[in-house]
């Protein structure tokens, strides 16, 4: 008969050498089921006399130890190896696209338009809104600008053909006419700190014109409102907008609803001053028209203009996106070519 | 408004460089666009005098020349001008000579006689696009003189943007106003002496309109020639500012409007019958003008007329009938000053916007007119001869405006810049442009000079002070902080979140122009009635849109023209549409298109286009602001541009929010494109109206799901069966979810399978099974007697 001991190295080996989880149940079955050549040997005892038998159990039992240990080992081994292919199966190409829709993208002017509305909101302007087809009241004669004024002449004016709506009905040639609304509104409840951003028309139509634009006016009226803290609150705006340290410099202008005007330039975002093609070798870009709202434009809208002072200021959407993101060409905003349009996703 | 700076300097003695001098005027509202040379760069020219002018015997069209330069042997040139002749002064490009465009003259040979030199044309040295032969200078040039000086070259023309507020500086005189008092300089100009009578000759004058033209001022001029020649000097500087000569007499008018920023017009007295009169025109009345052109006049235009007819229309253009030809010898001048009323927006209705209108419209000085007559007196004497009668002064002064006193109050100073500027200062800046300032304890009283039709209250003053004084010295001073909630109504969905969700489902933005084209629209909308424009940019751009789909199709067009093949663009704006006596209703809207592919091509989904309910999640997800889903309908209507079975209005509680649906094939066809474009457009604000969420609770315990599978008429819509369902249901019923329609091989034609999931669940105990199968036998029973629905087999 075959030794204890030549037995539990039969077992031993026959263990390492299973290759899989079924091999080594089988294995278990063989050596230590309840037929296993080992726990065969229990029944052996019964043939020694009694004094041998304690010693010979406890060898035995020893020797199953050995192997169960060895078994244990073994089933994590063989474990571990049956995940491990299992997820070696499972394996993807990671660098295959991601299924399903991909996102689109706001207009570059829409982006730039809720960023203007950001920031402001962020200083407590709200946002106005007001019709696209204006009367003549609102669009001029309110913002001081009388019948025959040669100011009209600076804007070439859509008019709607006559008797279509109200008379002299017209499309906004800028969003100025949102002050007077916002004005007449707030009469007795100022202070009042808005801005309209918006589309606006003009008879025009070349490189560097399109007939119809986006602007946003600003007003703030309040008793102690100066020309001092509009440059304060423009300068602002303009370094948040185009998120770097910008020089800004004011010319006096001409606008017949505010007195005294300005038009804004500010350090060219193309070269920071040096002159470049942009600025048209100025190192400066022209970015805004602004000034103290006019007493006549108070006036008209119910406000006293010896309580009250405010401040307005109007700007192109288009032409801050323009600046804002190197598009140079206003023309591209409303061609709406996709290949153009995909390239503002995000934000 | 150009200006040659030698003009400027007799006016304000300057000596800054053009650049800086251009930079001091933009920084002051006077925005200089360009600073140009007056001619380019170019070197040996000189005045020269052809002395003799022979055919060249080898060609026809050559001249063999002598040419003195005053000193030295005469040259030789050969010459090709049909102009070259003996005794003329002309502009010679010597041997060695660099000419524009770096042409460098060299001794040469033309058809074997050689020639030193070139005889130049205006058009060689680039002053002038004329071809008009060589340059014939006047004959009191110096021989040998460098041509650059000679015609004052070396000059640079100023172009300076004046706003319409500031008619006053549109000339030399106004612009050296200016530059004197931002430069502190003095005002110098050229003497402007009065020119005595020499006879008593005068003209009848008869101002009818005084409010229109309170002074008119006339003189006669007798025995002039208008034959001569403009001197050079003046025809430079004419031509640097931008206006070509003519005559004389023509160009003395223009010089003057130039110099002093006073308009005028010469008549020539012979072709006026009798008296002139200044009065408004008839109903109807016509003139032909200066340009050729026969107008028909309205009874707010003021003329010029005389006995029989109106000559010209006063302060924009006069009339053929009268003007100055080349043998005029007796003239009539007009400086007058019109009303900046009377004149503005008449030019324009006639399509006329000429330098005196400009002028008029923005308002000349009233006290400028006699020295202008005198100007223009002295200058056209010294060119022409004759001799001048006395200045007739007509009209009646005093309805000219008055430059009213105006109190400037320090404080009010203060409180509109934002910060104190010193008193000196401020005197300084206000005297400086003329203005008479009289200190007094609140600030100053200011008069301000007559030109100044610009300035009427107290901040007209305080931007003229700071403009002088600098807009750079005012600080900038953050205003304070105010913590002042504003309303912000929560039922109105942030419109940023809306178009972020179209984006997340792949959409671009778009922007159109708000007005299209009238026969897209027509096509998309037939009998719509859009607002119109009266004068459209272009006829495809001639009526406000009342749907953004003309626009997005267009978009959609235009991108498969570029390849795009799958499109998806939305767009939110205003559309415009009529509502009756006059009133235009504008709403916002949101819209979207679709076109090609569901998902864009990828490996792992198949190539499908879009449909119908694609497009109807997507206007769900909208719709889902609003969190009052359960009131929202969709109905097979729409649109005629839509497919009639594949589109559905949208309401809520009968009320229209929008359309949604396939475009129909009719138009897909006509439009060439490749599939059908899904489309919807809805009203933003009604669409997203939302109501404040209310909680309420919920249920502990389980909820329980039985499913059935009916049968019914394929007409029959989910929403009836999703109706009868809730009420037999009752208040047990939480949700009705359809997963399965099936129609074909199996079920007969004309029905079809409907399967859903009907989920059950009680607020306070936990249904029993028996009690959730009664609750489906009663909506199945109700299903079958009301909708005709079986169960399935």
């Amino acid at each position: 008969m075959e030794s204890l001991q030549a037995l539990t190295e039969r077992a031993l080996a026959d263990i390492s050498a299973s290759a899989d989880l079924a091999r080594l149940d089988e294995a278990r079955v063989h050596w230590l089921g309840k037929k296993g050549l080992l726990t065969e040997q229990l029944k052996s005892l019964g043939g020694l006399p009694a004094a041998e038998r304690p010693a010979a159990g406890a060898r035995i039992n020893e020797a199953k130890q050995v192997v169960q240990v060895a078994l244990d080992a073994r089933h994590a081994v063989l474990e571990q190896a049956a995940v491990a292919a299992k997820l070696a199966a499972g394996r993807v190409d990671v660098t295959l696209d991601g299924r399903g829709e991909q996102p689109g993208g706001l207009h570059p002017v829409t982006r730039a338009r809720l960023r203007i509305e950001k920031l402001f909101g962020d200083v407590g302007f709200t946002v106005a809104q007001g019709p696209e087809i204006e009367d003549d009241f609102h669009n001029f004669t309110a913002l001081n600008v009388p019948a025959n004024h040669p100011a009209r002449a600076m804007h070439d004016t859509f008019y709607i053909e006559p008797g279509q709506a109200m008379d002299g009905a017209l499309l906004r040639t800028h969003t100025s006419p949102v002050q007077i609304r916002a004005l007449k509104a707030a009469a007795g409840k100022l202070p009042l700190a808005v801005i309209a951003p918006g589309r606006v028309y003009r008879m025009d139509s070349d490189a560097t014109h399109t007939p119809m634009f986006h602007q946003v006016e600003g007003l703030l009226v309040d008793t102690d409102v100066s020309f001092a803290q509009l440059k304060s609150i423009l300068h602002g705006f303009m370094e948040a907008f185009f998120e770097k340290d910008l020089a800004m410099r004011l010319r006096p202008s001409y606008f017949p609803f505010t007195e005294p005007s300005a038009e804004v330039d500010i350090t060219c975002v193309e070269c920071g001053g040096a002159g470049c093609r942009l600025c048209k070798h100025t190192g400066w870009i022209e970015v805004l028209g602004c000034g103290m709202v006019h007493p006549n434009v108070l006036a008209s809208c119910g406000v006293d203009p010896e309580r009250y002072t405010g401040y307005a200021f109007g700007m192109g959407i288009d032409r801050l996106a323009m600046l804002r993101y190197g598009v140079n060409d206003l023309r591209l905003f409303f061609e709406n070519d996709l290949r153009f349009l995909r390239q503002f996703r995000g934000g | 408004m150009k200006l040659p700076l030698s003009w400027l300097k007799d006016w304000v003695s300057l000596s800054l460089p053009p650049a800086e001098l251009a930079s001091r005027l933009t920084l002051a509202g006077f925005e200089v666009e360009s600073v140009t040379p007056a001619a380019p760069a170019f070197s040996g020219v000189v005045v020269a005098e052809i002395l003799e002018a022979v055919q060249h015997p080898q060609a026809d069209k050559l001249r063999v020349c002598k040419v003195s330069v005053g000193s030295g042997e005469p040259l030789q040139i050969v010459c090709g001008a049909p102009n070259a002749r003996a005794g003329i002064k002309v502009a010679l490009a010597q041997v060695g000579a660099v000419l524009p465009g770096d042409f460098k003259i060299k001794p040469a040979k033309l058809r074997g006689i050689e020639s030193f030199g070139m005889l130049c044309s205006a058009r060689e040295l680039e002053l002038s696009a004329a071809n008009e032969g060589i340059l014939e200078l006047s004959n009191d040039a110096l021989l040998g003189r460098s041509l650059r000086e000679h015609l004052d070259l070396d000059d640079v023309i100023i172009e300076v943007s004046v706003y319409p507020n500031r008619g006053d500086a549109m000339s030399v005189q106004g612009i050296a106003r200016e530059v004197s008092a931002l430069l502190r300089l003095p005002l110098t100009g050229p003497a402007l002496a009065p020119v005595a009578a020499a006879n008593a000759v005068t003209h009848p004058v008869i101002v009818d309109a005084p409010v229109a033209a309170p002074r008119f001022l006339s003189r006669v001029l007798q025995g002039i020639d208008n034959t001569r020649t403009t001197p050079e000097w003046m025809q430079e500087r004419l031509r640097r500012a931008g206006l070509r000569p003519i005559s004389p007499v023509v160009d003395v008018t223009n010089y003057v409007m130039i110099e002093l920023g006073q308009p005028m017009h010469a008549y020539e007295r012979q072709r006026l019958k009798g008296a002139m009169h200044v009065r408004m025109a008839r109903a109807g009345e016509t003139l032909e003008l200066l340009d050729g052109r026969t107008i028909e006049m309205q009874p707010d235009i003021l003329v010029i007329a005389d006995d029989e007819r109106a000559i010209g229309l006063a302060g924009v253009m006069g009339g053929a009938g009268t003007s100055i030809t080349e043998v005029a010898t007796d003239v009539l001048l007009e400086v007058a000053f019109f009303m900046p009323d009377a004149i503005a927006g008449r030019g324009r209705r006639f399509g006329l916007q000429t330098d005196a209108s400009q002028r008029f419209e923005r308002g000349v000085d009233p006290a400028g007119q006699e020295r202008a007559m005198e100007r223009a007196t002295a200058l056209i004497l010294e060119l022409c001869g004759g001799s001048a009668g006395p200045v007739q002064v007509a009209g009646d002064a005093s309805l000219c405006p008055a430059r009213p006193v105006q109190l400037l109050r320090r404080s009010k100073l203060a409180r509109l810049v934002g910060t104190a500027l010193p008193d000196a200062e401020v005197e300084q800046a206000l005297r400086a442009l003329q203005m008479k300032v009289v200190a007094v304890a609140e600030g100053w009283q200011v008069t301000p000079p007559s030109w100044r039709f610009d300035i009427n209250i107290e901040p007209d003053l305080i931007e003229e002070a700071v403009r002088v004084i600098g807009y750079d010295r005012v600080p900038e001073v953050p205003a304070p902080l105010p913590q002042r909630f504003r309303s912000r109504p929560e039922s109105i969905i942030d419109e940023r979140v809306i178009l972020e969700t179209l984006v997340a489902r792949g959409y671009q933005e778009a922007i159109h122009y708000a007005f299209v084209d009238p026969a897209m629209q027509q096509r998309l909308f037939p009998g719509s009635d859009p607002v119109r424009l009266a004068n459209p940019i272009a006829a495809d751009l001639a009526v406000m849109r009342t749907s953004l789909w003309p626009g997005l199709l267009k978009g959609v067009i235009e991108n498969q023209r570029r390849q795009q093949e799958r499109v998806r663009l939305f767009e939110l704006g205003a559309v415009f549409e009529k509502q009756g006596q006059g009133a235009v209703r504008e709403t916002r809207r949101i819209a979207g298109i679709r076109l090609g592919a569901r998902v864009p091509e990828q490996w792992g989904a198949k190539a499908e286009d879009s449909d119908f309910f694609d497009l109807k999640s997507d206007v769900l997800a909208i719709l889902s602001f609003s969190n009052a889903l359960q009131d929202i309908e969709f109905t097979l209507e729409s649109p005629a541009c839509l497919h009639p079975g594949r589109s559905a209005s949208v309401k809520r509680c009968g009320v229209v929010l929008g359309w949604l649906g396939e475009l129909h094939p009719q138009l897909v066809r006509e439009l060439d494109l490749p599939s059908a474009p899904l489309l919807f457009e809805l009203d933003l604000l009604e669409a997203t109206r939302h109501e404040v969420p209310k909680a309420s609770g919920i249920s502990r315990f389980p909820q329980v799901r039985r499913d059935l599978s009916l049968n019914l008429p394929e007409a029959t819509p989910l929403s009836a069966l999703r109706a009868r369902a809730t009420v037999a249901g009752g208040s047990l019923l939480r949700e009705l979810r359809v997963f399965d329609v099936y129609q074909g091989p199996g079920i007969e034609s004309g029905r079809k399978s409907v399967a859903f999931g009907l989920i059950f669940q009680d607020n306070t105990r936990t249904l029993k099974d028996d009690e959730a199968d009664q609750l489906v036998a009663g909506i199945a029973d109700d299903l079958k007697q009301h909708l005709d629905a079986k169960a399935r087999e």
